[in-house]
């Protein structure tokens, strides 16, 4: 005994170590530390709200006075803050504002009149009372445009134009109502412009194009009549930080008329974590310094922004109630009635648990754009960097939609479709590299590109030769006017109107409105469909027609596809087995009578189990196993019954040994004794996905064991947890019904005699 | 035209009014085909937008209570017809340590004033330098 006691004991429990190889793991956490900027909502050095007007003019804000403003605080006072409102809005408890919020009979355009009268540390102040679950709600409540959507990243590892149209006009089918995409090398801008606008000039018109580039550049290739929108357009929450990214107020507020005055739509970027990651967090809560961002954006005019994290959102999701901040900091943007593309870009996590669980508020709560970047194509291919959602998870998302019947802004799309958009595209933009004496894509080039899940798989240009497209369109002052008049040329004139569709929108400044899209050739935003939610039935819906779109992803299993599938194995088993009826199954006395209970359906509709074996082969199996336990197998059609446990326990009460085995055509199997309740047997075979032969034999061979009163080792089918109620339960569920259809109250069971013929399957 | 302000009922002007909206060379959005621009009727010129758009959106954003977003676009209209390296010159110059003094940017927006009739871009500049003097920020910063 001391020998047993002074072994030395495990240091680890071993869970610990199965802990460490999960995805998760590679996530680092931070301890919640406000002085060095991590505290998602609180920090000791946050200013309380607060608020001073003389003669009009706000005289202090947030504990801070006029002439002590920082650049930020001089803005926000000056352009965003409404003295007619703030003493109104300022005097309210923050609390009985956080009500209103999650309260559906006040209605969004109080809330919104109100928070014109909020400073920032109000309005954080405000939102930080809420819940995770109230922040959802009240952010579907207060979104500006009624209709969701949702926008793209469209880049790819070789800035392949033939790539970067095929896989544009992909994200166009797939329903994003903006594509964005960026180069790996600068001087592509211009080649990846061209690309994209025609790619997305494919199939419909109407998605919202941008090439993230360096300021001036990308205000050029706007000009140029490319790009409809801009949204990197950054700010910070604070001082030093906003100088650290080479801006002011005035810079950036100037950009964004300038934008304006090219008719291009454009939203500011801001997120938590950003003056965390520059080092000038002024020791504030990140929720406190967005709500500054954003104050301040409204203050500059711009009609929304891309918020909730962006680039800060990996560090925000390392502090506690990190996710939480990033729907509060988003709340906050649509509170100040900008349209709102609500982060879920950057991906944030390796667990995929968190990534579902990141963006489920959003499907449900829906947003003007879910992802501000969802990686329509592969995260390799991401040359933002891998999103929240890729093109290798962008099915779960659509699976998700249907799941809770939500509209997540996109549309499953068929096969064949996207092969011929992607073909369709690829020649397109070839037709212009051609026409424009840009380059010469080869067939084979095209075809890779094509049928290419990413860049690894293509054959197609250079670097050097891509580099070479972009500055010549860029020397040579290419416009779309040139592009457009090279599809007409070359035979795409859908596409050089659908082009040209996209471009005219900046005569009337239609889409520069708040949350502009366009759908089905209209601009739909917060001014003709602003989000009228009052509670249950109002606000967006899901209409029948967009509902049997997003419910109609591929390869959903029916009825007759379950017996065309049976009906295929019908005549391979009519050369295997003979069943013929004998007429009503008599009970006998003998000892080693072992009854094999059939159920309905069973080599007469259904002809093989769930996990592919052919009925005869388990038949088979099973009597061979009785033998071998030295008893004699007799088969009875049960009629009355089709569920497990009722057909062994008839069987048993037939067999002279008063055991039987009962089993179902997808071959969920039990071995019954006469005396026991119906659902208390003596071993059941569940997993008939995994079931084999082997155990089929082994089952017979303990029913033959129990009817000598014996107490055989069970018979164990291993399982490694595998999700089967997720793969078979649709076919499991239709094929039962097959077999209760054919029961019938009171039928008395058949004495079945079985003949094998010829070999065994 | 109708001197009335526009309003929310009037958007999208391109489907609900379609009487206002036009070029800078008076051109209709009907006239904008792709017949016209493959023979060169159409020009890039005509698909920019117009100071008199900027100022419509933005009664129809002031309708639509969004004052801020209307102010952006009177100062976008006043760009309008400012060349794109008067414009880049005007944002270079905002930004922080590039101009030296506040003089630098007053004069910028006297020019604006002047040659372009700018005039709330002009006070905007101008506001920016009081800032930026009070901030300290006309110091070289690379």
């Amino acid at each position: 005994m001391m020998a047993e006691e002074t072994r030395p004991r495990a240091n680890r429990w071993k869970r610990f170590s199965d802990w460490d190889d999960r995805p998760l793991r590679l996530d680092q956490f931070a301890v919640e530390d406000p002085d060095n900027g991590f505290a998602a909502f609180k920090s000791p050095h946050d200013p309380k709200p607060g608020f001073a007007i003389e003669a009009g003019r706000i005289a202090s804000m947030d504990g801070a006075l006029a002439r002590d403003f920082d650049m930020i605080d001089v803005f926000i006072a000056r352009y965003h803050l409404d003295p007619e409102v703030v003493p109104e809005a300022m005097g309210m408890p923050s609390a009985d504002i956080a009500r209103m919020l999650v309260d559906m009979n006040v209605p969004r355009a109080e809330l919104v009149r109100l928070a014109h009268g909020m400073t920032p540390a109000k309005l954080a102040d405000v939102v930080s009372q809420l819940s995770s679950l109230e922040i959802a709600f009240a952010y579907g409540k207060m979104r500006a445009r009624k209709t969701p959507g949702n926008q793209a990243h469209v880049t790819n590892a070789k800035d392949d134009p033939l790539q970067m149209a095929a896989d544009a006009a992909t994200a166009v089918a797939f329903g994003f109502d903006e594509i964005e995409t960026t180069m790996r090398v600068a001087r592509n801008a211009w080649s990846n412009a061209v690309a994209c606008a025609v790619g997305a000039s494919v199939g419909r018109w109407g998605t919202l194009f941008q090439c993230s580039s360096e300021e001036a550049e990308e205000l050029k290739i706007g000009m140029a009549g490319f790009t409809s929108y801009a949204e990197t357009v950054s700010v910070y929450g604070t001082e030093k930080s906003f100088l650290d990214g080479d801006d002011t107020p005035w810079s950036k507020a100037f950009l964004a008329a300038a934008y304006a005055s090219r008719g291009i739509k454009m939203r500011c970027t801001s997120g938590a974590g950003s003056e965390l990651l520059m080092g000038f967090h002024d020791r504030k809560s990140l929720l406190y310094l967005e709500a500054r961002c954003l104050c301040l954006q409204r203050a500059m005019g711009v009609q929304g922004t891309q918020n909730g994290g962006i680039d800060g959102a990996p560090v925000t999701c390392t502090v506690p109630g990190g996710m939480r901040e990033l729907m509060a900091e988003n709340l906050i943007a649509v509170w100040l009635d900008l349209e709102c593309a609500s982060g879920n870009d950057a991906r944030a996590t390796e667990s995929e648990i968190r990534v579902g669980a990141k963006i489920l508020p959003y499907l449900i709560a829906g947003s003007d754009l879910i992802c501000s970047g969802f990686g329509s194509i592969l995260k390799y291919d991401n040359s933002f960097n891998a999103s929240l959602l890729n093109g290798e998870e962008l099915e779960d998302y659509l699976v998700l939609q249907r799941d809770f019947e939500s509209d997540g802004g996109l549309t499953p799309v068929s096969e064949t479709r996207v092969m011929d958009l992607r073909a369709r595209a690829v020649d397109a933009v070839s037709a212009v590299l051609v026409e424009l004496g840009l380059a010469e894509p080869t067939i084979d080039m095209k075809q890779s590109v094509i049928a290419a899940s990413g860049s690894d798989e293509t054959r197609t240009f250079s670097g050097r030769e891509v580099g070479r497209i972009s500055e010549t369109i860029k020397d040579r002052n290419i416009t779309v006017i040139e592009v457009i008049k090279a599809l007409a040329k070359r035979g795409f004139e859908e596409e050089a109107q659908n082009l040209l569709n996209l471009v005219r929108l900046r005569i009337s400044g239609d889409y520069l409105q708040t949350s502009a899209v366009v759908r089905d050739g209209r601009v739909v935003s917060a001014v003709n469909d602003p989000n009228n939610y009052q509670g249950p039935g109002t606000g967006y819906r899901l209409s029948e027609a967009r509902r049997e779109q997003i419910v109609g992803i591929r390869d959903v299993l029916t009825r007759p596809e379950v017996l065309r599938v049976e009906s295929n194995y019908r005549s391979a088993e009519s050369s295997r087995i003979l069943y013929s009826t004998l007429g009503p199954a008599q009970p006998t006395k003998n000892g080693r009578d072992v009854v094999i209970g059939i159920s309905p359906a069973f080599g007469v509709k259904l002809f093989q189990t769930v996990a592919g074996h052919p009925l005869s082969a388990v038949l088979r199996a099973l009597i061979a196993g009785i033998a071998e336990g030295g008893c004699t197998a007799r088969v009875v059609r049960m009629r009355h019954t089709a569920d497990t446990s009722f057909l062994g326990l008839s069987a048993a009460r037939l067999a002279g040994s008063g055991v039987g085995v009962g089993i179902q055509a997808k071959g969920t199997a039990v071995i019954h004794q006469k005396d026991r309740l119906p659902h208390n047997n003596l071993e059941l075979f569940s997993n008939s996905p995994i079931t084999k032969l082997d155990h089929y034999q082994r089952m017979g061979f303990n029913a033959a064991a129990y009817a000598l009163g014996e107490l055989p080792e069970p018979v164990i089918v291993p399982t490694r947890g595998e999700a089967m109620g997720s793969r078979y339960h649709a076919r499991v569920s239709l094929i039962y019904a097959i077999e209760t259809e054919m029961t019938a109250e009171g039928a008395e069971p058949e004495e079945i005699d079985v003949a094998f013929l010829g070999a065994a399957a | 035209m109708s001197k009335d302000h526009l309003s929310a009922a009037d958007y999208p002007l391109a489907e609900k009014r379609p009487d206002v909206v036009r070029t800078k060379a008076g051109k209709s959005i009907e006239d904008i085909t792709l017949d016209g621009v493959l023979s060169g009727q159409i020009t890039l010129e005509d698909l920019r937008i117009t100071s008199t758009a900027l100022r419509q959106q933005a009664e129809i954003a002031r309708a639509a209570g969004r004052p801020t977003l209307a102010q952006n676009f009177e100062r976008g209209a006043e760009l309008v017809d400012v060349p794109q390296d008067v414009i880049m010159r005007t944002y270079e110059l905002l930004r922080p340590g590039r101009a030296n003094s506040k003089t630098e940017l007053l004069t910028a927006a006297k020019e604006l004033r002047e040659a372009y009739g700018a005039a709330a871009i002009a006070s905007f500049i101008e506001e920016a330098a009081e800032v930026y003097e009070r901030r300290a920020l006309f110091k070289r910063r690379y």
